[in-house]
């Protein structure tokens, strides 16, 4: 029930009380609610759950979290292992 | 797909394993609240992953788990009148009530249809306004923002055949209810990162400190569900107990406050059953004196009723984490997906359904734990 999936907003309409987006899910498109993310714009990536965008992402803290993890000699070590 | 795959990334998910063997020196319970973790655990088989001294039980975060029966069948008493369109998200038309589910109810004639967004359904109130239109608002924090939004749009716009019939439950009260728990084993919690990105997760700072667990905020990709564990095994070990943000590039300390402030206008909080466990006080929403016009229970004027639930079904232990799914004596042979006794095993959330869907029978689960 909790599911939200993120995509990207590739086009924006509807009147300023319920704007409304066009959001590319890896190739799927569907609508989505923006009235809870007024500060999304086109090419952001919005969490969407029941129609509606619930937040954007934070690129800068999805990749802070990532680069901790790539920092690590021992992710290098799986890597060359499993290849 | 981006903000996903990196997340599935097989090495770094070994990583974050091996960090957790590394820190966990001693035996840990702890329990990942909400329904969508639990299946993503269970599919991506992180449960047989992880060090055998982390144990993961699974909490009460299925929504369609605890509505109570009562609640499907005042839904099904409505979806039997003439002149209704019973609209409701797929997840709950095979929940068992005490006689039967939408789904039947369906089959029998009633229109009852499955939508995607509860803006679906006040589309239909509008199209149709010689019909009834009730949406079944089943739900956490994280879907209460929607609903709240469909019954705002109505009440602007005059949809007054648009209805809220009202199941919604909040995550802290039932933790609390757990926590306080004389016979309580959780020792760290994994808090819902969706329902978190909506309410922020001040909430949890009382719980936190009162009963003394670790609550790490978490996500629901594998790598992000170990990193929560991480999270909670070194605060474990080092005798904290606070309040820790795993799922940054969405959850934010005050959530989403464009949310917040329509949930406030909306809904009011009320004390709420939940299906296997009981009444909860203040864990429900019910709509605010100004939006009751589109209460569905208040329009249709239906009598309040109690339902015992079926006693062979367990999902009351499962729901609060106390028995594994495969405990119980009914699970894969009297209760199944097909003919589910309890909603545990039909949502798509329920922990039941989980353990059915990826193999982890009564054998496989024993000789894991």
């Amino acid at each position: 029930m909790c599911l939200a999936i993120p995509g990207k907003v590739v086009a924006i309409e509807g009147d300023s009380e319920l704007r409304m987006a066009r959001v590319d899910f890896g190739g799927v498109m569907r609508e989505a609610c923006l009235a809870y993310v007024p500060e999304a714009k086109i090419g952001d990536y919005v969490l969407v759950h029941v129609g509606f965008a619930i937040a954007t992402v934070d690129e800068q803290a999805a990749q802070e979290s990532l680069a901790l993890l790539a920092e690590a000699a021992e992710l290098e070590d799986l890597r060359r292992g499993s290849s | 797909m981006r903000h996903l795959d990196e997340y599935r990334d097989p090495a770094a998910v070994h990583v974050v394993l091996r960090r957790i063997e590394a820190a966990a020196t001693r035996p840990w319970t702890i329990m990942e609240v909400c329904g969508g973790q639990t299946h993503s655990i269970l599919k991506f088989g992180l449960d047989e992953l992880l060090a055998a001294n982390i144990r993961l039980i699974h909490g009460p975060g299925c929504p369609v788990c605890v509505t109570p029966l009562e609640q499907i069948d005042r839904a099904l008493a409505i979806a039997s009148r003439p002149g209704v369109i019973l609209c409701s998200f797929g997840d709950m038309l095979r929940v068992p009530g005490s006689s039967g589910d939408l789904l039947s109810a369906k089959a029998r004639g009633a229109d009852v249809r499955i939508v995607y967004s509860p803006l679906d359904a006040l589309k239909i109130a509008r199209q149709e306004p010689q019909r009834q239109v009730v949406f079944f608002a089943v739900g956490f924090e994280t879907t209460a923002p929607a609903n709240a939004m469909a019954v705002q749009c109505a009440a602007r716009d005059g949809v007054a055949n648009f209805y809220l019939l009202m199941a919604h439950v909040l995550v802290p009260p039932a933790l609390q209810a757990l926590l306080s728990d004389p016979e309580c084993v959780i020792q760290g919690l994994l808090a819902p990162g969706h329902v978190c990105v909506v309410t922020g997760y001040r909430a949890y700072e009382p719980l936190a400190a009162r009963y003394h667990v670790p609550i790490v905020v978490t996500g629901f990709e594998p790598l992000d569900l170990l990193r929560g564990v991480l999270a909670a095994v070194r605060q474990l070990e080092g005798g904290e107990a606070h309040v820790e943000n795993q799922y940054e590039r969405v959850a934010r300390p005050d959530g989403n406050p464009a949310a917040r402030a329509v949930l406030d206008e909306v809904f009011a909080v009320a004390d709420r059953k939940w299906r296997g466990i009981g009444e909860i006080p203040a864990s429900g929403y019910v709509l605010s004196s100004v939006y009751a016009a589109h209460d569905a229970e208040r329009a249709f004027g239906l009598e309040s009723v109690t339902v015992e639930e079926p006693r062979e079904c367990l999902s009351g232990l499962v729901l609060q984490g106390r028995i594994r799914p495969t405990e119980c004596p009914q699970f894969g042979t009297r209760c199944t997906p097909d003919h589910p006794l309890g909603a545990t095993m039909v949502s798509s959330e329920g922990a039941c359904a989980a353990y059915f869907h990826y193999g982890r029978t009564t054998e496989t689960a024993g000789a894991r734990h």
